[in-house]
């Protein structure tokens, strides 16, 4: 669905690029051997490398590299053998070299793809123009102290991976799905964790508008450090309407850095940021060349993980489920090893109903993880097997998960404790059955007279006189039988 | 090549070094003769030549992914001119 905007003069439509800086997994900092978990007391993960001191010399992580290397090719990118390390200079309170050490013109990754799985079931790709390495600068804390800002190097130096679109995407909508693949990608890979509230994923939007039906790219303006998806929507939202205002008053736009303020959900220009543009990139002269092998290359390939689309085709192909199921599914690795747990050899589409339905509003219920579910996949199989050889009813079986998710216990366990296993003794639903239609005569010979919809309701007093547990379909036959004859 | 005052002053604030405006004019002089030295380099003939990146034919060595730095905040914060906490402390910055 086009997303267009109505302005005054006519249908205006949004270009956007997003560049995302996701923090590499790796155990000690892409050039110094301090460590990156998160967390720890200030300036206690810092080696003079990260602090600047003069002297010292950076020496690349092996890991870190690989793990480019991995995100390149879930991105179906070209991986660049030769890549450089260069300067990108700028001042900053938590930057202590006076430069960051980034990538510029010859990237590890080159051009790649990501797919958007839209609502509606189909796809759209968006291109990646480039993924490269930098280090990450320090962290400032604005609200200890008056007149002064803290300054904490823990992160100054760990890995990250900048990750930068072609400005293909069209929609605040899109954005948001873009970000979602790429963190599901990600994940899969063990690349980055794709925490956004701690900052190890983070976004900058390039936002730009244009008349519906050209295709020039007008003056774009760039959102820097958005740190949860519905804020960049907001802020792509507020940002293309701010642009076509002031095209439609006559006036113009000037490139320039904004920040994105989530309380008055607007963006503001960054002054501090006017002269940034002009970072003087030049090759670091302290880093030779990153020359990697191509066996290196083929040795990381061979281990990639089957990433969220091939398991999606796999998952519709296989289990016969649709697209959006499919998707849901596989959006986590976690989610999807759950549904083949409990879709092994048994329903797959009864499954996918299960998992998609009251186990993961369950989830959502009482809060718990997928790492910690309310009820395990075995369980829930377990369960599944239950209704499959006529234990339980489909109605008996909902009110079994339900005392799963509130005591922990299996599902025969809770059968055997409870009693509700579905009666399938023809004597005692005869018996029943006998009972309700001795007490309405009336109702009975509503139904002979042709009133058929009424057995309905004898299906409903029999299985109420059972306490729900007899078989609702051996109730049917039955009473098919008797009232009708 | 030659630089006029603006671009010397626009460098001067990029590198955060102060320059009274009665010095612009000597440095833009000092500034263009070094930059007219360095563009002798450009009348070699370099087509078809490969970036050379070092005079020993040498890649970039990688280290292993383990902790052997840090736990040091005393050394780190030793030469600062203000910390508080555990912390470097600056003028505030924020926007």
């Amino acid at each position: 669905m086009a997303y267009i905007i109505q302005g005054e003069t006519g249908d205006w439509e949004v270009v956007i690029g997003l560049e995302v800086h996701a923090q590499v997994i790796s155990h000690s900092k892409l050039f110094s051997g301090a460590a990156t978990e998160f967390g720890a007391e200030p300036n206690t993960q810092v080696s003079f490398v990260d602090a600047g001191f003069p002297g010292m010399l950076p020496v690349i992580n092996e890991v870190c590299v690989a793990q480019a290397v991995k995100t390149g090719l879930g991105l179906k990118a070209r991986i660049n053998l030769t890549s450089v390390f260069a300067r990108k200079n700028y001042f900053y309170a938590d930057l202590p070299q006076g430069y960051q050490i980034s990538q510029f013109d010859k990237p590890i990754v080159g051009e790649g793809e990501v797919i958007l799985d839209l609502p509606d079931g189909s796809t759209r790709t968006v291109g990646i123009e480039r993924l490269h390495l930098e280090q990450d600068a320090g962290k400032s804390i604005h609200d200890m102290h008056p007149s002064k800002s803290f300054i904490d190097l823990n992160r100054s130096g760990v890995a990250l991976m900048e990750i930068v679109s072609k400005p293909d995407l069209r929609s605040p909508e899109e954005a948001g799905l873009y970000l979602t693949k790429l963190r599901s990608i990600l994940r899969y890979l063990e690349t980055c964790d794709g925490n956004m509230q701690e900052g190890s994923m983070r976004c900058d939007a390039n936002v730009s508008v244009r008349p519906v039906g050209s295709t020039e790219l007008r003056t774009r303006c760039e959102i820097k450090n958005v740190n949860s998806i519905r804020y960049v929507q907001q802020a792509i939202e507020f940002e293309a309407r701010r642009h076509i205002d002031v095209y439609e008053t006559g006036g113009t736009i000037s490139q320039e850095t904004r920040l994105f303020d989530s309380i008055k959900v607007e963006t503001r220009s960054m002054r501090s940021k006017e002269q940034a543009h002009d970072y003087r990139y030049f090759p670091d002269p302290d880093l030779l060349p990153l020359v990697i092998a191509q066996d290196f290359v083929d040795g990381i390939k061979a281990g990639l993980p089957e990433l969220p689309d091939a398991k999606k085709t796999r998952f519709m192909a296989e289990y016969g489920l649709n697209a959006y199921d499919a998707g849901v599914l596989v959006a986590e690795r976690i989610s999807a090893e759950f549904f083949e747990t409990v879709a092994k050899g048994r329903d797959a589409k009864i499954a996918c109903n299960w998992v998609m339905g009251d186990f993961f509003a369950a989830l959502n219920a009482t809060g718990k993880t997928m790492e910690n579910p309310p009820v395990s996949a075995k369980d829930l199989g377990a369960l599944i097997d239950l209704i499959g050889d006529g234990t339980l009813s489909g109605r008996l079986a909902k009110d079994v998960f339900a005392l799963m998710v509130e005591t922990g216990k299996a599902p025969g366990v809770l059968v055997e404790e409870k009693g509700l296993k579905q009666v399938t003794d023809t004597g005692a639903i005869e018996a029943a059955v006998d009972a309700v239609i001795a007490a309405n005569p009336d109702k009975v010979q509503q139904v002979k007279d042709g009133k058929t919809t009424l057995l309905g309701w004898f299906v409903g007093q029999v299985m109420k006189a059972t306490q729900g547990k007899a078989n609702p379909a051996m109730v049917n036959e039955m009473l098919s039988k008797k009232v009708l004859g | 090549m030659s630089l006029d005052k603006a671009t010397v002053r626009n460098i001067a604030n990029l590198a955060r070094i102060e320059i009274r405006d009665e010095d612009l004019d000597h440095l833009a002089g000092e500034l263009s003769n070094i930059m007219t030295f360095v563009e002798q380099l450009s009348e070699v003939n370099t087509d078809g030549i490969e970036p050379m990146t070092s005079v020993a034919a040498m890649t970039l060595p990688l280290r292993k992914d383990v902790i052997t730095d840090g736990g040091q905040p005393e050394a780190v914060l030793l030469n600062a001119p203000e910390a508080e906490d555990g912390f470097f402390t600056v003028p505030k910055v924020v926007e």
